[in-house]
């Protein structure tokens, strides 16, 4: 009896992995790339209904991914102007790379490889490190491991000691009291190392960047000095950035 | 003095709340409220108004959906401490935050900030070691240090220490201009709570101002408080059994949970339902297809759930390893203060959704409630409460109101919020009772924002779970209650 239902458990999955995370179709509304039409708008108007200061109008108008939510309001109140597609390659090795400028409908240009990243080929293992992190890039990077996405079959994993790792992947907009943390793991990883950040809230702070608010000074409960000091070698944008972003972000880092 | 009692999310004019003089008369207010084990403190806080420090003490009475709000305003910057268990953390809060010394307090330790000298509790005794874990841990999990002390393997105390993850979430709450970027620090509180978080917070401004939500918007919420529900219980299960190395219930919980945060996905963009909820508006309308939709994933997911559930309750290795392990005593919950889920494990009937009726929840709603209080409690809670929720969202499509059109308010119709005025909403989430308060100042902006996430009452019972036990169950301990860092840390 135990065994006989034990076997139709198995026999219902199925098959659930993706086949192929790169050319996989999100379903639904998923919110990716951005693109921006050239339809006349008022741009001081689209500039102010960002939440998170990412639009710009200097030169056109452009969305900087690094600083969006991707919260949907630019889209909602501007059809005509901006909508968000389903392409989820939007990792970037360039920083600039994560500006969507207009009437641009292509993918984001992926950017250099690291010297050091063709040893990963085979084998990439990375130090995950939530440093003021919501938990939700923490649950998606972990679900680019679990049975649907199996970033596992490519030979990337999330290893436990940093001195088994190759990197670091930041998520959070770097709390202080997790700055001194951060620099002890990221000086345990063995080099060539590397550094990525991981969600909105990692690349700009996000909603917690003191520019955000509009006030002046500075948000004293962060500390991103380390930034200052540390070259990073991709930026996976998102709130949270998608498994599907994430997955692509780091195979084409590791040159796969 | 007798307290004001308000209703969940019924605003007051913040100087109807009555004062204590004196601060014994309030304590003992407290106290004689506390005493009732159907209340307990939802919230104690300091606010630094015109007229000096306020302490503002909120406990609801579960019996008569009521919660009970009365203040003292300070006169001295040192006050006795209550030395109630359930209300230590609030003091060590408001000491953190406003320099007021608590006297007596039997643990006076820091909250949010991260000392390097910081005297952990300690065992002299020769055959006793500790073991320090974090703040960085094993798993893709988000930071905090523990402290144990064992004896050999068994674990005789553990001392938690947070606040690696303090972003200054309630100053921000103040600081940001506009309510889009209130709402999207909001779903930012605790990502794996964005739609619990965001109801609590919604429910406040809409209350400060006045707005009554239309019918199709306080369905879609609760419908998305229970579709989070089911996705981080069945997560959570995943969780569970691969802590305890049962790789079939890892990996068959693991992908059963992706249907549902992709079908949230089909519905507002975000697989955790960032931007479902908002304040004055439901920006994406639920139709009839994704009702349909809805309907079918829930029916395709229930059985598998269903049939991998019976496995796991009825495997013996899974069993031994989830049953008498980390176990809460009733009255250790209860004097913890315990709330949400890991109460109701111990017996502890603590439901918002039952007790402080909101949206469309009512008092008739059936609560699990378990008894042992150990994992295995807390795991058939998780397993329970998905099948409870598949129910609830089944007859809520039954009756949606489909016909009525959205109420879909501008950004700049947004009505202004009530000035001088308090509020106070309590959410179920999936971990238990979320609980934001607000205070607007003469012009009717936000002069106090406290936001409570029921982590913040259970890290407690994290400690104390695991006296006792193996530390090599410490990981299956903390996965089941599975507490949030940042929630807590704000």
């Amino acid at each position: 009896m135990k065994h006989a239902s034990l076997i139709s458990v198995f026999r219902r999955q199925g098959k659930q992995y993706i086949p192929d995370p790169r050319t996989a179709e999100v379903p639904g509304i998923f919110r990716g790339r951005p693109v921006i039409t050239t339809a006349s708008v008022d741009a001081v108007a689209v500039v102010a209904c960002c939440p998170m200061r990412a639009i710009s109008a200097e030169g056109g108008i452009s969305i900087d991914l690094g600083k969006c939510a991707f919260c949907g309001k630019c889209a909602r109140m501007f059809p005509e102007k901006i909508s968000f597609t389903k392409d989820y390659h939007i990792a970037t090795t360039v920083r600039e790379n994560l500006i969507v400028r207009e009437s641009v409908d292509a993918p984001i240009e992926f950017g250099p490889v690291p010297e050091c990243a063709g040893i990963f080929k085979g084998s990439l293992k990375l130090r995950q490190v939530s440093a003021g992190g919501d938990n939700s890039c923490e649950w998606e990077l972990g679900a680019t491991g679990n049975v649907n996405f199996d970033i596992g079959r490519y030979g990337i994993e999330f290893v436990a000691s940093p001195r088994h790792a190759d990197g670091i992947v930041i998520t959070g907009p770097i709390t202080a009291n997790m700055s001194r943390a951060l620099q002890i793991c990221y000086d345990a990883v063995p080099a060539p190392k590397l550094v990525v950040l991981c969600g909105t809230d990692a690349i700009s702070g996000g909603i917690f960047n003191p520019e955000v608010s509009g006030l002046d000074g500075s948000n004293a409960c962060l500390d991103r000095s380390f930034l200052d000091t540390h070259k990073v070698d991709l930026y996976i944008p998102g709130n949270p950035a998608h498994p599907l972003a994430i997955v692509n972000g780091l195979l084409k880092l590791a040159e796969r | 003095m007798e307290p004001l009692y308000l209703k969940n999310s019924q605003p007051c004019r913040f100087g109807d709340i009555p004062v204590a003089t004196d601060f014994r008369e309030f304590a003992d207010e407290a106290r004689t409220l506390l005493s009732d084990s159907r209340c307990h403190c939802v919230n104690y806080f300091a606010f630094a108004a015109q007229d000096g420090i306020h302490l503002i003490m909120c406990i609801a009475n579960d019996a008569e959906a009521a919660i009970a709000v009365f203040s003292h305003i300070l006169t001295d910057s040192e006050v006795p401490s209550m030395q109630i268990e359930a209300v230590e953390r609030f003091e060590r809060e408001i000491s953190e935050n406003h320099g007021i010394t608590f006297t007596g307090h039997r643990w006076p330790k820091p909250l949010r900030t991260t000392p390097d000298d910081y005297p952990f509790y300690r065992s002299d005794n020769e055959e006793h070691h500790e073991v320090g874990v974090g703040p960085i841990h094993a798993g893709v999990i988000e930071p905090g240090h523990f402290r144990f002390t064992c004896e050999g393997e068994t674990i005789l105390n553990l001392e938690i220490m947070l606040g690696y993850q303090h972003r200054g979430v309630e100053k921000l709450m103040i600081a940001l201009p506009t309510i889009d970027q209130k709402s999207i620090l909001a779903e930012n509180i605790a990502g794996d709570t964005a739609v619990g978080h965001s109801v609590a917070f919604a429910s406040n401004l809409e209350s400060l101002s006045g707005f009554k939500a239309s019918r199709e918007m306080v369905y879609a919420r609760t419908l998305a408080l229970e579709l989070e529900r089911i996705a981080i219980h069945t997560g959570d299960l995943s969780a569970i059994c691969g802590d305890v190395a049962y790789q079939l219930g890892n990996a068959v919980y693991g992908r059963l949970r992706t249907p549902i945060i992709n079908y949230m996905q089909k519905w507002c963009g975000n697989r955790l339902g960032k931007t479902c909820v908002r304040p004055f508006e439901a920006p994406y309308k639920f139709t009839k297809a994704l009702a349909e939709d809805l309907l079918k994933t829930l029916e395709a997911f229930e059985k598998d759930f269903n049939l991998m559930s019976r496995q796991v309750c009825h495997y013996p290795s899974v069993l031994s390893r989830l049953e008498r392990t980390g176990s809460v005593k009733y009255e250790q919950a209860l004097e913890a203060g315990a709330v949400g889920m890991a109460a109701r494990a111990s017996g502890l009937s603590r439901d918002v959704r039952k007790s402080h009726p909101y949206l469309l929840y009512s008092s008739d709603m059936e609560t699990v409630v378990k008894h042992h209080g150990d994992v295995y409690s807390r795991t058939q809670i998780r397993i329970e409460e998905v099948g409870n929720s598949i129910a609830m969202v089944r007859k809520l499509i039954e009756s949606w109101p489909f016909d009525e059109t959205a109420t879909q308010m501008a950004a700049a119709a947004t009505p202004a919020m009530a000035p001088d005025t308090f509020v106070l909403s309590l959410v179920e989430g999936w971990r238990g009772e979320i609980c934001h308060t607000a205070i607007t100042d003469a012009s009717g902006k936000l002069a106090l924002y406290k936001v409570k996430d029921p982590s913040f009452h259970n890290w407690r019972m994290l400690e104390l779970a695991v006296r006792n036990n193996e530390i090599s169950d410490f990981p299956i301990c903390n996965k089941s209650f599975n507490l949030s860092y940042c929630g807590h840390d704000l």
